[in-house]
């Protein structure tokens, strides 16, 4: 492209942003003839000098517009609305030629003739013609396009004063009092292509390095001969020297925030035309600078949010009238640096965020249940308009309510290493807070090393460091302990604050070598990723630095762990971690729509887990593993020491409003131990719970046992061996790959009640004239049906086991008689299915509730049992619904399950 | 050294022959275009990038610039070399990135006629006939040219 054309389109594009502002101002200020010489100037010079390139087109354009303008200046003319509108147009259509001029040199093919006739009819004073369609529509870039635009690239330097006006008159005072006076300021600046700006950073950058890694060599140097001293002076100098020179021109990367902004007056003032509504656009801290390439890519996403706030945030006219706030809404964008980043707030003082509509929207699309979004906090919910999909406005304008657009906006910030946050009162208004770091090339970084290996974690998404230990219970030496790691099925976790922590290892994450040793403690770099937090278990901490973030080799790209890497001062390479690709690929990060997603896991967890039972592992007075079924399990508790007492020489503990008797697993109380970790079992499904809550319902009894540690949950196929003649045992499996002993809690459970499993009050919910419900169990297991027993027997049922069909037809034909039939499915003479159809078909029991127990609790099974005639289903060690299950079973009168099961 | 490998092809090119650095690995002699070749680094202390494909050895700071590892060993599936053997490594540009290439050692700067040149033997195996652009007739051996551009075509999540 011709030299002259470059230098053509370079001012061009500047005087057009210009333009822009200018007019705006002008429409609310049409006795600013300053600002009005001003516009006349700008596109008189845009006209002459494409006369002199020979841009036709063009020239046409800029040549109607100026007469227009010239008419305006020389009041020949009236200044209105229409008019604004027709001159704004000219403007659009010569930006529109001069990005085709920009991508291909020549000026693009097209008609303007009636564009030019209508602002031809305006300065010939005829009634404007009312603002015909746009010659082309505004370029309402998707956010996702945040490549740097295809402008020419070369950046304003300013060497003394700000080069341009301040952009408009709602800038704040302070903005204008930076800018010198209103005569336009020919400032001393001098054009640079943004490539030389960019290799200059780039060696000032290995400077920075090798200075780094000089005075590390000084430092630990071996200066035997007193050599090294004599390079001391000499390097500060050239230390302070760098120092300066980066700064110099880090700064000559630096451009005010305003350059961002200049586009957003008109598109407010387009929107609030468009839109019918009053908007003024209030712009504070203008002046805040930061580096050019975080403002390309920040440009997008404010212009987004600034659009979004005039189309779903502030309210129309008549609705703000009815409300009481004035008719005119007020859009503030406020900039200004904190801590080394730059805090962007985006605030209106429209409607806020509709907590109930948002509540509503994530229900019907899915992100959330009933359930979740009942326990979240107002500003959870809120953060729920971020997520993929998600739109609250009502309708689709044709300015928001796309459904894309928060999430890209989003996604867009996180990208550059910002983070974005929102607060809204409904009624009130939203405020958008978004902070980004000054400058991308540089950051500071918290330097740690995990599996042997160092690694930098970006500074901004730290929040704080936690030292850990591994093992042992938790608060299990002294009060003032540090936190303890804790396993749920074998996933850390950790307890912070009253909250639970999700915890990631990097040495797992990272699939690092583990290191031979496994360390007491760890350290837990808590990190804030959007609205979550993770825990990142590393081996060490060592220091923050301020590293240069260099991109990944092309080949590793693909690894998405990482953001960088970059050269320590010590010279070796290290690779920066990307926070939201840790999060993502440890399944934190899918936060948006993460519900959904473990709601679709634990589904297949439980189809998977055919024949498989949840094991909680302990150990109590040894070192080997113990293992009680989980369903079994009320609760797990921390119980303090003090909270013991003792009644008839029993340990107890007040628990939930009434005594807990405690058996301890290995006889005695450890009296050194501050806290014991106890498992609560409870003879009815509500427990403690229920009694605690209403004060009456004394059915709930618990009893607790004490145990040395809680070791893991655990999901196995059991293959029990049993062992009789120890009392307490009901055998031992191989679990996690180790011999653990299966314990039989019926022994402790009368420990701790004798008359546990002869309770007189009868929860099944059957009339006590007949005595207990007796229940048929037929289970081929051995392992379940010891389960099963002391689990029905302790809810108050005569239970009777059998370890096959046959067995129950021979109870049938002898003439026993039972108020309900347990039946495993998968039994190997006979199936649950055949059992039942076996039973329906005739005899005494063939009204009898029937409920089938299985490994398997999927949709089509549970509806091929019930047409074969079972009554319910329960999956396996579920004791809370089996017994559930049961009490409804008994409670109905048996011939209405004949009828149901006709039906 | 790089401003004395570039200084030669140039004086050669009018007589028809190539100029190659020559290595080995795992015995075999290989020979890489001394155009493309940026530096000949001695044994290098590694940064490992973690979940990177096993061919990456790591990375390494050669003069301010982050330049990344490839193992030739592995790349063309021979055993690993034996721990704490030394390693060399040949720097190579590619699309304005360096990569080095590990190998046994780096042996000497040879100009070879254009008349050596005969096209991989058809019988060559994968990985060799994927990554040789050819081999050249020595006196007493062969030497393998290798692929720079296709070496480091490293697949992503290969």
């Amino acid at each position: 492209m011709d030299d002259l054309l470059v230098d053509f389109l370079t001012e061009t594009n500047e005087g057009l942003a210009e333009l822009d502002v200018a007019l705006v101002k002008l429409e609310r200020n049409p006795a600013d003839e300053a600002t009005l010489s001003l516009i006349f100037r700008l596109v008189h010079t845009i006209k002459g000098t494409c006369g002199f390139l020979g841009l036709g087109r063009l020239e046409k354009v800029a040549h109607a517009a100026e007469d227009v303008l010239g008419k305006l200046r020389d009041k020949q003319l009236p200044l209105t609305g229409d008019v604004i509108t027709n001159v704004l147009f000219a403007i659009d259509q010569i930006k529109e030629i001069v990005n085709a001029l920009t991508a291909t040199g020549a000026e693009p093919a097209g008609e303007d003739s009636k564009l030019i006739a209508s602002l031809n009819a305006i300065s010939h004073g005829e009634a404007a013609p009312v603002a015909q369609s746009p010659p082309a529509p505004l370029p309402s870039k998707i956010i996702a396009a945040v490549a740097p635009s295809p402008q020419p690239v070369l950046a304003m330097i300013p060497v003394e004063a700000p080069a341009e006006d301040p952009p408009s008159p709602e800038i704040s005072s302070d903005a204008q009092s930076s800018a010198t006076g209103n005569a336009p300021a020919n400032a001393q600046t001098i054009r640079v292509g943004v490539d030389v700006l960019e290799d200059l950073m780039t060696l000032v950058s290995e400077l920075v390095l090798t200075r780094n890694q000089l005075l590390q060599l000084t430092r630990t140097g071996d200066d035997k001969d007193g050599e090294l001293g004599r390079f001391t002076v000499p390097l500060q100098r050239l230390s302070h020297i760098t120092s300066d020179l980066q700064e110099g021109v880090m700064k000559t990367r630096m451009q005010p925030i305003g350059n961002a902004w200049n586009k957003l007056p008109r598109l407010v003032r387009d929107l609030a035309r468009e839109l019918n509504k009053k908007i003024e656009l209030v712009m504070v801290g203008a002046d805040t600078e930061l580096d050019r390439q975080v403002l390309e890519l920040i440009k997008d996403p404010l212009t987004h949010m600034v659009r979004n706030s005039a189309d779903h945030g502030l309210e129309t006219p008549q609705a703000r009238r009815a409300a009481g706030k004035p008719e005119t809404g007020q859009i503030s964008l406020n900039a200004y640096h904190e801590g080394g980043h730059i805090l962007i707030e985006i605030a209106d003082d429209g409607a806020g965020l509709a907590v109930g509509r948002i509540k509503a929207k994530a229900l019907a699309n899915g992100l959330a249940t009933d359930a979740e979004l009942a326990a979240m906090t107002e500003a959870q919910i809120q953060r729920f308009i971020m997520r993929a999909g998600f739109s609250t406005a009502a309708a689709v304008t044709s300015v928001s309510g796309r459904g894309v657009g928060m999430d890209v906006v989003k996604t867009n910030i996180e990208q550059i290493g910002g983070t974005i946050d929102l607060k809204s009162t409904e009624g009130r208004g939203t405020v958008f807070t978004i902070k980004i770091p000054l400058t991308l090339a540089i950051v500071s970084a918290l330097i740690v090393e995990a599996g042997g290996e160092r690694f930098a974690i970006p500074q901004i998404s730290v929040v704080e460091l936690v030292r850990a230990r591994v093992g042992g219970t938790v608060g299990g030496e002294g009060d003032n302990a540090a936190p303890v790691v804790e396993q749920i099925n074998a996933t850390p976790v950790l307890r912070l604050r009253e909250q639970l922590l999700p915890l990631v290892s990097l040495t797992n994450l990272l699939r690092l070598p583990e290191t031979a040793a496994t360390p007491e403690a760890v350290y837990i770099v808590v990190t804030q990723i959007g609205g979550t937090t993770l825990g990142i278990i590393v081996d060490r901490v060592f220091d923050t630095e301020e590293i240069v973030v260099k991109p990944v080799s092309p080949i590793l790209r693909h690894i998405t762990m990482f953001s960088g890497n970059t050269i320590l001062g010590d010279g070796s390479v290290i690779m920066i971690l990307d926070p939201n690709g840790i999060a993502r690929a440890s399944g934190v990060g899918a936060l948006d729509g993460r519900s959904a997603d473990r709601r679709g896991t634990v589904a297949k967890a439980r189809v998977a887990s055919d024949g498989k039972m949840a094991m909680l592992l302990f150990r109590a007075g040894g070192p080997e593993p113990k293992a009680v079924p989980l369903g079994l399990i009320a609760r797990l508790e921390d119980i303090d020491r003090d909270k013991v007492e003792y009644t008839a020489g029993q340990p107890v503990t007040q628990y939930r409003g009434r005594l807990m008797p405690l058996v301890p697993m290995n006889g005695v109380l450890d009296p050194d131990r501050a806290r014991y970790s106890v498992l609560v079992f409870c003879d009815d499904e509500t427990g403690g719970r229920a009694a605690s809550r209403t004060g009456i319902g004394d059915g709930g009894r618990c009893m607790g046992l004490v145990v040395d540690q809680i070791v893991d949950v655990v999901e196995e196929r059991l293959q029990v061996e049993l062992a009789g003649g120890r009392p307490g045992l009901l055998g031992s499996a191989v679990i996690a790959g180790q011999a653990t002993d299966v314990i039989d809690i019926s022994y402790y459970l009368t420990q701790a009640y004798a008359d546990w499993f002869s309770h007189p009050e009868q929860h099944a919910g059957r009339k006590s004239d007949a005595g207990p419900p007796r229940i048929l169990v037929v289970e081929d297991s051995e392992f379940f049906r010891n389960l099963l027993v002391p689990t029905l027997a302790s809810a108050g049922f005569e239970v009777v086991a059998v370890s096959s069909t046959a067995q129950a037809f021979r109870l049938h034909d002898a003439g026993d008689e039972f108020d309900a039939i347990l039946s495993d499915i998968e039994m190997p003479d006979m199936n649950g299915i055949a059992f039942v159809r076996a039973l329906r078909a005739k005899g005494r029991w063939a009204e009898l509730p029937v409920i089938a127990l299985t490994g398997h609790v999927a949709p089509e099974q549970i509806e091929l049992g019930r047409e074969a005639g079972f009554t319910d289903y329960v999956a396996k060690g579920e004791r809370q619904a089996l017994l559930r299950s049961l009490q409804q079973c008994l409670a109905q009168p048996v011939t209405q399950h004949s009828i149901t099961l006709a039906a | 050294m790089s401003q004395t490998l570039s200084d030669r092809p140039a004086s050669d090119a009018a007589s028809n022959e190539k100029v190659f650095v020559t290595l080995t690995v795992a015995d075999q002699l290989c020979g890489v275009p001394a155009l493309n070749v940026r530096d000949i680094l001695g044994e290098q202390s590694l940064t490992r990038v973690p979940m990177a494909p096993r061919e990456i050895a790591g990375s390494l700071n050669l003069r301010g610039r982050i330049v990344t590892a490839m193992d030739l060993r592995r790349r063309l599936n021979l055993a690993d070399a034996p721990p704490g053997t030394p390693r060399m490594s040949v720097v190579v540009e590619q699309g304005g990135e360096l990569y080095a290439l590990l190998v046994d050692q780096v042996s000497e700067v040879i100009s070879l006629p254009a008349s050596a040149f005969e096209r991989n033997p058809p019988t060559l195996p994968p990985p060799w006939s994927e990554y040789s652009a050819g081999i050249f007739r020595l006196q007493n051996r062969l030497l393998v040219v290798l692929d720079t551009e296709r070496l480091l075509a490293l697949a992503p999540a290969s």
